[in-house]
């Protein structure tokens, strides 16, 4: 589907991601489609390949998908899993540089009014600065 | 031994392995990163052997790739999508297990490669890297299983000195150093499987 670019907040906990989601939620309304995971393979502290690929399915669109991480494990997983979605749609999905709250909120508010990924991402990315 | 025969022995006896040192991976893991590589390590290990089955009835190559997917979708931590790059790269690379040093060092250098690229790093940042590329650089040099081990223990150990410029470790700077790397550990200890099984033993 088209329409805004969407986001997937990926953390080590479960809690962080979907407090994340929350706040992302509370701005944006049903504006921008969020989905969150967190937690390794067994439910532990950890982040899981397959939920994340599962989390960009569940919010795909076309326009794009901004993907908020914490730390290293996180963004390498979430690197694999947008390798694993193919060329096409790989191309599609941003790993934004940015703190996970902060930047999933940017993120979200900038693309409810319709902004592309590349302008999405960037806008989380300046939240840093 | 056949291929599937080698490939069902270095599963069996990396799981043993990585299960037996799963409580020292943690505890160096808790000295310089988030305390989780020796769970993350023995529950992805674990996978491989239940699927090892499936695996050792694949060519090498493809056998290769199915393990190191199944790393990345069962460690839960970085170290997954790194060394499950890695045996995908080489699986891509080979098409029959290695026989002599030359060819051991080439697909070695195919995973290597991987690692790099994805955890974008090198040597010396203290990371698996450092006990990997030194095993390259010796069967290279035409080493067998003891250069190989020797060479993993010494960058291995290497990485006691070094400061952390990748993974949570970084986050410690100077702190960093004098602890060694769980990554390395792990690598050395799936080197010496390997050398185990080349060997005969």
């Amino acid at each position: 589907m088209s329409g805004n670019v969407s986001i997937v907040i990926v953390s080590h906990s479960a809690k962080v991601a979907e407090g994340a989601a929350d706040m992302v939620r509370q701005m944006v309304g049903d504006e921008v489609r969020v989905a969150f995971c967190g937690g390794d393979p067994d439910g532990g502290l950890g982040t899981d390949v397959a939920a994340i690929v599962a989390a960009i399915d569940s919010v795909w669109s076309d326009s794009g998908v901004a993907v908020l991480v914490d730390l290293g494990g996180a963004e390498t997983n979430s690197e694999m899993a947008i390798e694993m979605l193919g060329e096409g749609r790989a191309a599609r999905v941003a790993i934004c540089n940015a703190p996970v709250v902060e930047g999933a909120v940017m993120a979200a508010t900038e693309a409810a009014g319709g902004a592309d990924l590349d302008t999405v991402r960037a806008t989380a990315e300046e939240f840093q600065a | 031994m056949t291929d599937a025969d080698l490939i069902a022995a270095m599963i069996a006896r990396a799981e043993a392995a990585i299960a037996a040192h799963a409580e020292e991976l943690t505890a160096l893991d808790q000295a310089v990163g988030d305390g989780d590589h020796g769970l993350n390590m023995a529950r992805g290990f674990k996978a491989l052997a239940e699927a090892a089955p499936e695996i050792v009835a694949l060519p090498f190559g493809a056998a290769l790739q199915k393990a190191g997917m199944t790393l990345v979708m069962k460690v839960g931590g970085a170290s997954g999508p790194l060394y499950g790059s890695a045996l995908m790269a080489m699986g891509k690379a080979a098409t029959n297990a290695p026989r002599d040093a030359a060819s051991a060092a080439a697909l070695l250098a195919a995973g290597i490669a991987a690692i790099k690229a994805r955890g974008k790093s090198d040597v010396g940042a203290k990371t698996m890297l450092d006990a990997l590329a030194p095993v390259e650089a010796a069967l290279a040099a035409g080493g067998g299983a003891a250069e190989a081990r020797a060479a993993a223990a010494a960058g291995l150990e290497a990485t006691r000195a070094m400061r952390a410029t990748k993974g949570r470790a970084a986050f410690l700077g100077e702190r960093s150093i004098g602890h060694l790397d769980p990554g390395a550990r792990s690598s050395a200890l799936l080197v010496d499987v390997v050398c185990d099984v080349a060997e005969g033993l």
